[in-house]
């Protein structure tokens, strides 16, 4: 079986983050990059199936992503079996035009399971798992917190995916294969990679690169959104903010609680 | 195509959910601005819930496949219903269906997505969303200029009290698409909360604890504030996903919605999922050493005072 | 062999082998050879063993000590040993004075009865057989003058000897200090017994006992059966026995046979205990001598890189581990001073680093189907160190991932171990592994992940670095940009933490009162990488270490000084070893400087305080005369501490304890430092490091100590006494 792993590199959110010149996007040149937490959840989900099924784990990366270099090889350092940079897909891609990348490369490489984070902190345009599922035509699932191969009829392949609704309720599906599946969180937390090891991996080298080509995708999405402004949200309900030693906010806090009749005394 | 506003309806066990009733009231608002109509769409047979008098119509699917929600199912029913009703614009909420949904349904009638709404304006004949991106740190604004639009809300973006008004919408039932009958998923089980442990939503104090508390040892910290004060503590999803805390106590879009009369949050950045779950709550005091955090915005009080020093501080204050 | 017929009331000597028949003799010089060959099989077995290890690069070390020459750390206490302090048992003597002169009377007691063997051995089997077989006598140096010196010899030294052993006794039986108890700190769910151990100490102890006191009633069986000639007067306490003997009516005769019968007890004795060396505590005696010698506590300073040409990080199986390592494991006496000090022991943390080494060493002898008799600890279950080899991983199962992460660094164990073993490389080795394995807190998996994307363990933006300084009316030099004569190396918890963020203002407004010309790196400053190394992350110390040494290379600077005694560590003494020497200053050197020159005139303060040295500081680099220097200067009233200087105790964040959950303590280390100043009676606890100032401003509020102990950095004391420029001339003139 043959698992592939799409990741993004997304701004680093204890950055402040800038908005350019012209107002629409956000400035990307001084931002530290990392990896999207939800793809690092995908990442040890299918580390998780690779475990206990043997099957190959593929993290696939957009070159253009800034630093995506060192979250494909902390996915080798972490187990993954290969790594694959895709090119061709332009400088700032929109989840359309990844999505696009991402289904090029399938479409020459197919993967028996497609699994990367629900979200990102900035795919404005939409989720890549979904979106992908749609291009690909294969069935996808969203908000899943676990992912096991069906091994009891083994025909047709299959995953059993544990899908979350609001208030806790959750779903157990079975998916067959080839899907996409929207990781929101792994059954462990995500292990950690020494860096000594992801060093030796990026001494080693190894990071495939692919350009796919786009796949075809739908006309509209393609322009891309016309996006007029971007700004900090206005401070217009801003919090009053309680100041002083510890024990001064402690006494303030217990005080608006005591003010509202919720602390005795 | 038409000026009509879909809305795909998503209902509970109290029937129609509150973000189904904002999205109705502000389709009502869009609709009314472009002339169009505002149709409720309600898959699955069975009642039909209270609370879609905002829409015009309500357009109903049947069929049994989809009595409970399966991903491929809605997904191909909708994706039908938009080609022969062509709205204008067709509004999800940015729920677990939203993210299965909306950038599928998409790419399949070929329209704009925008995710993450919060704000949502006519102009002209077409529409302008606010979208709130980076954890709630930056707002983006869309002008969706093709005829044909989808947009995921972020819950509780939209007053719900536009869409609670009376009507009596006609009904239509559509008969599903023939590919139900040959789906690529099943479902198995329905999975319900674990029952046994405390209901946050009744809880009239919550002391919340976020990411920043480092590590399970620490949740003693608010445990022992929490007894003092004769609150509950509850978390934000890392925490719960963490193994820290149970899940029956997490807050926000994939847990709990909570309104008691105090929340006090501890090291919790306030993203949209979380703020989602507690906005509505009558007081709430933030804790975040980040002066930044987007939690701040909803706080009634704030402060960046170090959590590990105000925890026992209020502790000491509380008489412990 | 003829004996010395006749002459034995007259000449000035003694028959070897009086009394014992010719069977009697052949039987002897069997069994010897036996025990012989027993003891240098036990002792092939250890050496084998250590041979296994890597080279430890410490044969030179050895050898200079062997000479006689220590090498001499950075304010003049020695890194390494030499021959006198094993001569003097001076590092037993440290902080237990009685035990050192025990020792040092036990010491050369068996020099002396081991050099007097000897002799008699070359005398009786050389001299006498060659002298025989070349001239037809038989030639004896036993005699005359030179018996009479080597009788008063022996027997003061036996008996001192003696008192010595008696002494050691008492102690162990009867006084029973805590360090002597066996108590592990981490406890085995199945439970254990340390009841061998008990037993392999009063056998060492009693069979030496047994020996000197069986020597002493031989010699005066010996003498009383001499008919007490005028020489056994230089045998003194040999001859107050014979005196008892008589006393208590015993003929020449008796003594005679009684003589005979002791002398068998005492050869039995005696053999027994050569043979039973190597197969027990006793080994100590053959080891610990070559571990003293080869020990370097600089290894604990700049500690070693991983293992050369390894397919794994840290140690997992006993070829990983050096000579000089598994030397160590054999050379713990179980002395328990380690144990005594260790703050994380004293903590309720699993971790004794007495434990850690017995375990190991038990560990390695499971492993190598041991040979040591008692000395070994049992459980009902083969656990942790029990374990057959191979079952259990090292790090994480031998010893158990909390023991290991215990460990705050702080060197005490090292600094106090009277033979040279060093604990925290070792630890360090240990937790390279855990973290190979993905083994660590959650809490220090994100430090670690914040620095490897941020360069700081807070997790904030590194572009934040600099923001502290903008609350100054004065711009701090880029160093990066334009020369200065100091780099200030900030660190993290001055740079970011806003409760230091304020001290850090005051140091640079000091500084740039005094019109020092200091810069910073801005956003090139990132973390050291001190504790990232002694928290086993290796390769995040290496990529920190070579982005700072990159940045420090590219900016402008004559030398350095930092706030952080962690970061001053590894910048003076790991960098060098990637190429980047440089003076490194702490800053309360540059402060105590600045107030001896006058750049920074001062007032007297007239406080009472006390001041608590930072591990790193103290222990490690021996900057302890800065901040007394400073704190004379400010006309403060300085209240050691009890445990002061090289002995003071760790405040617990070191070692990447700082980023770990701490909830298992059942007293912080920091809070027991807090009560310990509570006793002085000072009103301020005056710290050097902003890591202390967190943790002990909490430990104060903690302990309920605030009110009357306040928590100070020394920049505040200085900034209080500071002499600003007097008013401007027009406010006096109104004045007056
Ligand atoms: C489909 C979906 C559903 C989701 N559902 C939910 C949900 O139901 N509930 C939910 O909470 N999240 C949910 N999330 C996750 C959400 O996006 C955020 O990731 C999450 O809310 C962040 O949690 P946090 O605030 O605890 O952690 P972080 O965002 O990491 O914030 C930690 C905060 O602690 C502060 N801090 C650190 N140390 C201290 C200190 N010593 N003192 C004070 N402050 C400190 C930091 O400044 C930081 O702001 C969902 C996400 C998705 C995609
Ligand atoms: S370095 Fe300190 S904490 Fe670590 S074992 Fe030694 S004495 Fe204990
Ligand atoms: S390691 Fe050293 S200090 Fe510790 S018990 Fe052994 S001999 Fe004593």
């Amino acid at each position: 079986m043959r698992i592939v792993v799409p990741m993004k590199a997304v701004p680093d959110l204890v950055e402040e983050i800038e908005i350019t010149a012209d107002g629409t996007g956000i400035d990307r040149e001084y931002l530290k990059f990392v990896l999207n937490e939800w793809d690092d959840q995908a990442l040890e989900e299918a580390l998780l199936v690779k475990e206990a099924t043997g099957a190959e784990v593929v993290a696939l990366g957009l070159g253009s992503d800034p630093d995506i270099d060192a979250s494909l090889y902390t996915a080798i350092a972490k187990g993954a079996d290969r790594a694959v940079r895709l090119t061709g897909a332009g400088e700032v891609p929109d989840t359309a035009t990844r999505a696009r990348a991402v289904a090029g490369y399938l479409r020459d490489h197919p993967a028996d399971l497609v699994i990367t984070g629900v979200q990102a902190p900035d795919d404005l345009d939409g989720q890549l798992p979904a979106t992908l599922g749609a291009l690909l035509g294969h069935p996808h699932v969203s908000v899943v917190v676990s992912v096991a191969l069906v091994t009891d009829p083994p025909e047709p392949p299959a995953v059993r995916v544990r899908q979350e609704f609001a208030g806790g309720r959750a779903a157990e599906l079975v998916v067959d294969l080839p899907a996409v599946i929207g990781l929101q969180a792994a059954r462990q937390a995500p292990r950690y990679a020494p860096i000594s090891r992801i060093r030796q991996v990026m001494a080693a080298g190894g990071i495939e690169q692919v350009d796919p080509g786009l796949a075809p995708g739908s006309a509209t999405g393609a322009s891309g959104l016309a996006v007029r402004r971007m700004h900090a949200p206005e401070k217009t309900s801003h919090a009053q903010m309680l100041t002083g030693s510890a024990d001064e906010v402690a006494g303030q806090i217990v005080d608006l609680l005591r003010s509202r009749g919720l602390v005795k005394g | 195509m038409s000026s009509n506003v879909m809305v795909l309806v998503e209902a509970e066990a109290g029937g129609v959910t509150d973000a189904t009733v904002e999205l109705i009231g502000k389709a009502r608002e869009l609709a009314t601005a472009w002339g169009g109509a505002v149709e409720a769409v309600v898959l699955g047979p069975g009642e039909v819930g209270t609370g879609l008098g905002g829409a015009d119509t309500v357009v109903r699917v049947e069929h049994p496949g989809l009595a409970t929600y399966l991903p491929e199912a809605y997904e191909n029913t909708l994706a039908e219903l938009l080609v022969t009703r062509s709205p204008r614009l067709l509004m999800l909420a940015n729920s677990t269906v939203g993210l299965d949904l909306g950038a599928a349904l998409a790419v399949a009638w070929d329209a704009e997505l925008v995710a993450y709404v919060v704000g949502l304006q006519t102009e002209g004949t077409t529409a302008v969303a606010t979208a709130q991106i980076l954890g709630g740190k930056i707002l983006a604004e869309v002008g969706m200029a093709a005829e044909r639009g989808v947009v995921t809300v972020v819950p509780g973006s939209f007053p719900a009290a536009l869409g609670r008004v009376a009507g009596e919408p006609e009904l239509v039932t559509v008969d599903a698409p023939g590919s139900l009958g040959s789906l690529r998923m099943r479902l198995e089980r329905l999975v319900t909360p674990e029952g046994g442990d405390v209901d946050i939503t009744a809880a009239p104090m919550l002391v919340s604890v976020g990411r920043g508390v480092g590590s399970a040892d620490n949740i003693e910290l608010a445990q022992e504030m929490a007894d003092y004060l004769g609150a509950t503590v509850s978390s934000s999803r890392p925490v719960v996903d963490a193994g820290w805390m149970p899940k029956s106590r997490q807050v926000g879009k994939s847990g709990l919605t909570v309104t008691p009369r105090a929340y006090l949050a501890f090291g919790i950045s306030g993203a949209p999922e979380h703020l989602e779950g507690m906005r509505d709550s009558e007081l709430i005091i933030a804790c975040n050493t980040d002066e930044n955090a987007p939690i701040f915005d909803v706080a009634h009080y704030g402060t960046t005072t170090d959590l590990f020093e105000l925890l026992p501080a209020l502790t000491g204050r509380l008489g412990g | 062999m003829p004996e010395h017929p006749g002459a034995v009331a007259l000449e000035v000597t003694r028959t070897v082998f009086q009394g014992i028949d010719l069977a009697g003799k052949s039987l002897f010089y069997v069994v010897s050879t036996a025990v012989i060959l027993v003891f240098l099989y036990g002792w092939y077995r250890r050496v084998d063993k250590y041979r296994q290890g890597r080279p430890a690069g410490r044969g030179a070390t050895f050898w200079r000590a062997v000479r006689g020459k220590a090498d001499v750390g950075p304010a003049g206490r020695r890194d390494t040993r030499t021959v006198g302090t094993l001569a003097a048992s001076s590092t037993i003597a440290r902080r237990d004075t009685s035990a050192g002169i025990a020792h040092f009377f036990i010491f050369w007691g068996f020099i002396v009865a081991f050099v007097a063997t000897v002799i008699l051995t070359i005398d009786h089997d050389i001299v006498g057989p060659v002298s025989n077989a070349l001239f037809g006598h038989t030639d004896s140096f036993f005699h005359g003058p030179f018996f009479v010196v080597y009788s008063l010899t022996v027997d003061t030294f036996g008996f001192a000897f003696l008192v010595a052993l008696v002494s050691m006794a008492v102690r162990r039986g009867i006084r029973r200090p805590f360090k002597l108890g066996y108590g592990r700190a981490q406890n085995p769910d199945q439970g254990y017994s340390r009841g061998r151990y008990v037993a392999g100490d009063w056998v060492f102890l009693g069979l030496l006992i047994a020996i000197l006191v069986t020597a002493y009633l031989l010699t005066g069986a010996r003498i009383l059966s001499q008919g007490d000639p005028w020489f056994t007067a230089l045998t003194p306490f040999g001859r107050t026995v014979a005196e008892i003997y008589s006393g208590l009516g015993m003929t020449p005769a008796a003594a005679a046979t009684v003589h005979t019968y002791l002398w068998w007890v005492h050869a039995a004795l005696a053999l027994a205990f050569v043979a039973y060396i190597p197969y027990s505590k006793a080994m100590h005696i053959l080891v610990d001598g070559v571990n003293l010698l080869a020990s370097d506590r600089r290894a604990t300073r700049d500690l070693p890189g991983p293992v050369p040409g390894a397919d794994h990080a840290g140690y997992q199986q006993i070829s990983d581990f050096t000579w000089k390592e598994l030397l160590d494991l054999d050379a713990c006496t179980k002395c328990g001073r380690c144990h005594d000090v260790c703050p994380a022991r004293t903590a309720g943390a699993p971790l004794s680093p007495r434990d850690l080494i017995l375990d190991l060493r038990q560990w390695v002898d499971t492993a190598e189907h041991g040979i040591t008799l008692l000395d070994r600890e049992s459980r009902p279950d083969a656990t942790g160190p029990l374990a057959p080899a191979g079952e259990v991983p090292i790090a994480g199962g031998v010893i158990p991932a909390a023991t290991l992460w215990a460990c705050t660094t702080c060197m005490a164990c090292v600094d106090i171990c009277p033979v040279g073993v060093e604990h925290v490389p070792l630890i360090v080795e240990l937790r390279r592994s855990l973290v190979e394995e993905g083994q660590m807190d959650p809490t220090l998996q994100t430090a670690m992940k914040n620095l490897a994307t941020q360069g700081n363990s807070f997790g904030k933006s590194a572009r934040m670095r600099a923001r502290w300084t903008k609350g100054l009316d004065f711009t701090v030099t880029d160093a990066r940009k334009e020369p200065v004569t100091y780099l200030w190396y900030v660190g993290d918890y001055a740079s970011f933490d806003d409760r230091l963020q304020e001290n850090s203002r005051l140091l640079a407004r000091l500084l740039h009162d005094a019109g020092v010309s200091f810069g910073i790196l801005y956003e090139d400053e990132w973390n050291s990488g001190n504790d990232v190394r002694r928290a086993g992350e290796e390769g995040l110390y290496e990529m920190l270490a070579e982005h700072n040494i990159a940045a420090l290379a590219a900016a402008g600077f004559q030398e350095i000084f930092t706030t952080d005694p962690h970061t001053l560590n590894t910048l003076r003494n790991e960098y060098p070893a990637r190429g980047a020497s440089y003076t490194v200053w702490h800053y309360t050197e540059l402060l105590a400087h600045l107030l001896d020159t006058g750049a920074l005139p001062v007032r007297p303060l007239g406080r009472t305080v006390t001041y608590h040295d930072p591990c790193y500081l103290a222990r490690y680099n021996e900057v302890v005369q800065a901040p007394r220097r400073i704190l004379t200067a400010l006309g403060c009233e300085l209240v050691e501490m009890p445990r002061n200087r090289a002995n003071t105790f760790c405040c617990g964040a070191g070692g990447g304890r700082i980023w770990m959950d701490d909830s298992m303590l059942t007293e912080r280390p920091s809070e027991n430092r807090i009560r310990e100043a509570a006793l002085l009676d000072v009103g301020y606890f005056v710290v050097s490091c902003p890591k202390d100032m967190t943790m002990y401003s909490d430990a104060a509020k903690t302990t309920g100590n605030d009110a009357t102990l306040t928590v100070l950095d020394i920049t505040r004391l200085v900034d209080e006494a500071l002499v600003r420029p007097a008013p401007s001339v027009g406010a006096m003139d109104v004045l007056t």
